[in-house]
C-alpha cells in the first residue's frame, strides 16, 4: 500500500476540471485507488465520487493506492494533483 | 397577438415558432425481467452520448474556446463514470427499463450534488441531470427530430450548456428563458453564437405557447407571441437595417477614430462585469473607459478579498494588451445595495452615503481595492477613477489614502505602475462647477452624465412618477459639460464622457468641438460611433 497526503493549494478547491485530470489519471492504473478528506474516503476513479468530497483549499487529503502497480499510480496521481490542485 | 417582456441579453430580430423545452421531460417507466438486454440497451445509449459529448467538445473548443469546452469533457467522464453506470445497472437490476433507470440514477446523484455545503458543488447538480438527459435522449427517440426547415426559438427555464451549443445546427432562431441571468450560460453562449436571446420572460413557459410563430427583439427585451401584420413587418424592416448596418459597420474594426480634419477621439468602452470583455474585443474599443467594479462586490455575502479583486483586475489588463483600462472605484450605496456593508436604512440614499464617500469613511475596504488595483497596473495599463467627487478636499482625501497604499506596496517591494493616472468621474453639479480646481489635482475627468442629470435636474433616476423629466440633454446639462471640458483644457488635463450621452450621435461633433477626448460607451456602440465620427467634416 502506498499511500501521498496533501494540502490543497488551489483557492477554488477541487472544482469540476482537476477532479477531472486526477480522475483520469487514477484509472489509468489497476490499483484500487482512494481519495479521503474530512473523514470521508472515495474512490478516486470516480469523478462524482471525487466531487462529491467537495474539498476546498487548504484542506488536506490524502491518497491511497494499493495493487499491483501501486508505486506508479501514487506517482502518476500526485503529480497530476501537484500540478493542478 | 401577445406581448411579453424580459432582457435582452444579445441584440437583433428573430422570428420562429416557440419550442418549448421543457428539463423535466418525462421518461417512460415500465418494468421488465430482460435484464441483459436493458444493459445493453443503455450501454449503446451511452456510447452514443459519450460520442456525442467529445464531438461537441471538439466543436466547441474550434468555434466557441477551450474554457468553454472544458464543461462537456467532465460529462464525458461522468458519462464513464464507474459509479454512475454501477448505480444505473443496479437500477436494471431492480427490473425497470433502462431510460428510467438512467433518469432515476442522474435525478439521485443530482441530488447528492445538491446537499453538499459548497455552492460551486451544489450548481454541478445541473451538469449531472444534463448528462442523465443526454443519455435519455440517446435512446434513439429524439435522432431524427430536426430537418423541417422551419426556425425555432427555444423558450426554456434555462438552458443548459450543452442544450445550447448542441441546438447549434437546428435552425434556431432565438433563445427565451423564463430564468437565468446576464451571465448565465444562456446569456454567454447566445452572445458568442450570434444568437438573439431574451432573458427573465415571466410566464413564457406556457405549454399554450408551444408550437404558436413568434418574433423576438432582444433590442427591445420584447417577445410577441403570433405578432399582427403591422409588427412583422416593423420588425423585419428593423432587422434588415441592422443586418447592413452590421455588415457595413465591420469595415470600421481597425480604423482609426477620427473626423476627416485630423481630430481624432478615444473611443473606449463602459464594461459592467469580465464577460463583457469579449464584447469590447470584438467589437475593437480602444481602451475600456469605466469599468464598473461593483460586480466584484454584488451577489454575495462577504467582502471580496484582495487577491480576489486583483485577479479580475490583472485580467481586465492583461486582455486589453496596453490599452487604457479605466478602473473606478466601487460605487455602492443608492440603487446599489449590497447586505454585506451594513449600510442603515436611507430616506433618501441618492444624495445619502454611496460611492467615495462610503470608502473615505471606511478606508480599510477603500485601501483594499487600491492595493489590487496597483499591483495589477502592473500587468498592463491601468487607470483608477473615483466615482462621485463633490469637493476638493474629497479628492485630496482619496489621493492621501492612495499615496499611503503605494507606500504600502514600496515598503514590500510589490511592483506597481508609478505613473498610474488618477482621474474622477465628473457627475455631480459641484464638481462639474470647481472643475478648474480639481483638474489641478488629477490627470483627467470623465463625465457621468446619468448621475449628472440626476443631480443637476433634481430627478431621481430611480423615480418612475419623475421619468420623463430625466432629459439627458438640457441646456443646463450641456452647459456643465462644456465648462468641465473647458476647465480641463485650462489645466491641460484630458476628458472624456462615461455616461449614455456619450453615444448620443446628436450630441458627437459638439463634444469633439468642445475638446472632449474620449467617449466611452456600451461595446456595441462603438463600431456605429466610429463610423459616425470618421464621416465628420470638420
Amino acid at each position: 500500500m502506498e499511500s501521498f497526503e496533501y494540502i490543497l493549494q488551489d483557492k477554488e478547491g477541487i472544482h469540476a476540471r482537476p477532479a477531472g485530470i486526477v480522475v483520469k489519471a487514477a484509472k489509468e492504473f489497476k490499483s484500487d485507488i482512494t481519495m479521503e478528506n474530512k473523514g470521508k474516503t472515495v474512490n478516486c476513479k470516480g469523478i462524482f465520487a471525487v466531487m462529491s468530497l467537495a474539498a476546498k483549499c487548504g484542506e488536506k487529503i490524502v491518497i491511497t493506492a494499493n495493487g499491483t502497480d501501486e508505486k506508479e499510480a501514487i506517482k502518476a496521481v500526485s503529480a497530476a494533483i501537484k500540478e493542478n490542485l | 397577438m401577445i406581448t411579453k417582456n424580459g432582457k435582452g441579453v444579445f441584440g437583433g430580430i428573430a422570428f420562429g415558432n416557440i419550442k418549448i423545452f421543457n428539463g423535466d421531460k418525462k421518461v417512460k417507466k415500465y418494468f421488465t425481467t430482460d435484464t441483459a438486454g436493458e444493459k445493453k440497451r443503455f450501454e449503446a445509449a451511452r456510447k452514443k452520448a459519450y460520442d456525442k459529448t467529445i464531438k461537441l467538445m471538439e466543436k466547441t473548443a474550434s468555434e466557441i474556446g477551450k474554457k468553454e469546452a472544458a464543461i462537456f469533457e467532465i460529462h464525458s467522464m461522468m458519462m464513464n463514470d464507474d459509479d454512475f453506470v454501477a448505480l444505473v445497472e443496479s437500477k436494471i437490476d431492480g427490473g425497470i427499463n433502462a431510460e428510467a433507470a438512467v433518469y432515476e440514477a442522474g435525478e439521485e446523484t443530482a441530488e447528492m450534488f445538491s446537499y453538499l455545503s459548497d455552492e460551486y458543488m451544489r450548481q454541478r447538480a445541473a451538469d449531472v441531470k444534463d448528462v442523465a438527459e443526454r443519455i435519455v435522449e440517446a435512446f434513439g427517440q429524439d435522432d431524427n427530430e430536426s430537418g423541417s426547415g422551419e426556425k425555432t426559438i427555444i423558450v426554456a427555464y434555462d438552458l443548459t450548456p450543452s442544450q445550447t451549443v448542441g441546438l447549434r445546427d437546428k435552425n434556431i432562431s432565438g433563445f427565451v428563458t423564463e430564468g437565468g441571468s446576464a451571465t448565465s450560460h444562456t446569456a454567454i453562449l447566445a452572445r458568442t453564437m450570434n444568437i438573439p436571446a431574451v432573458i427573465g420572460v415571466k410566464g413564457i413557459l406556457d405549454e399554450a405557447y408551444d408550437g404558436r410563430f413568434a418574433a423576438v427583439d432582444s433590442s427591445s427585451g420584447t417577445i410577441y407571441i403570433e405578432p399582427n401584420a403591422t409588427t412583422i413587418n416593423r420588425l423585419k424592416d428593423k432587422k434588415d437595417k441592422a443586418e447592413t448596418e452590421m455588415q457595413l459597420l465591420q469595415r470600421y474594426k481597425g480604423v482609426k477614430t477620427e473626423t476627416k480634419g485630423g481630430k481624432s477621439v478615444m473611443l473606449y468602452a463602459n464594461i459592467s462585469n469580465m464577460t463583457d470583455l469579449d464584447m469590447v474585443l470584438a467589437n475593437d474599443a480602444e481602451g475600456i473607459g469605466l469599468f464598473r467594479t461593483e460586480f466584484i462586490f454584488m451577489g454575495r455575502n462577504t467582502f471580496p478579498s484582495e487577491d480576489e479583486q486583483f485577479e479580475i483586475y490583472k485580467k481586465a489588463v492583461e486582455k486589453m494588451g496596453g490599452k487604457r483600462v479605466i478602473i473606478r472605484t466601487v460605487d455602492i450605496g443608492a440603487d446599489k445595495k449590497v447586505d454585506y456593508f451594513n449600510i442603515p436604512h436611507e430616506e433618501n440614499p441618492a444624495l445619502g452615503y454611496r460611492a467615495i464617500r462610503i470608502c473615505l469613511d471606511r478606508v480599510n475596504i477603500f485601501k483594499v481595492q487600491l492595493r489590487a488595483i496597483l499591483r495589477a497596473s502592473h500587468y498592463g495599463k491601468a487607470a483608477l477613477m473615483f466615482p462621485m467627487i463633490c469637493t476638493l478636499e474629497e479628492l485630496r482625501k482619496a489621493k492621501n489614502i492612495l499615496n499611503e497604499v503605494k507606500l504600502e506596496l514600496d515598503f514590500e517591494s510589490v511592483p506597481y505602475d508609478r505613473n498610474i493616472e488618477v482621474g474622477i468621474m465628473v457627475e455631480t453639479p459641484s464638481a462639474a462647477l470647481i472643475s478648474e480646481s480639481l483638474a489641478k489635482e488629477c490627470d483627467f475627468f470623465s463625465i457621468g452624465t446619468n448621475d449628472l442629470t440626476q443631480y443637476t435636474l433634481a430627478v431621481d433616476r430611480q423615480n418612475n412618477m419623475v421619468n420623463s423629466k430625466f432629459d439627458t440633454d438640457h441646456e443646463s446639462i450641456l452647459r456643465l459639460i462644456h465648462f468641465t471640458a473647458q476647465s480641463a483644457k485650462k489645466e491641460g488635463i484630458w476628458v472624456g464622457i462615461c455616461g449614455e450621452l456619450g453615444a448620443d450621435k446628436r450630441l458627437t461633433e459638439k463634444f469633439i468641438k468642445w475638446g472632449i477626448e474620449e467617449l466611452s460607451v456600451s461595446p456595441v456602440y462603438i463600431l456605429s460611433l466610429r463610423k459616425h465620427i470618421t464621416e465628420m467634416e470638420f
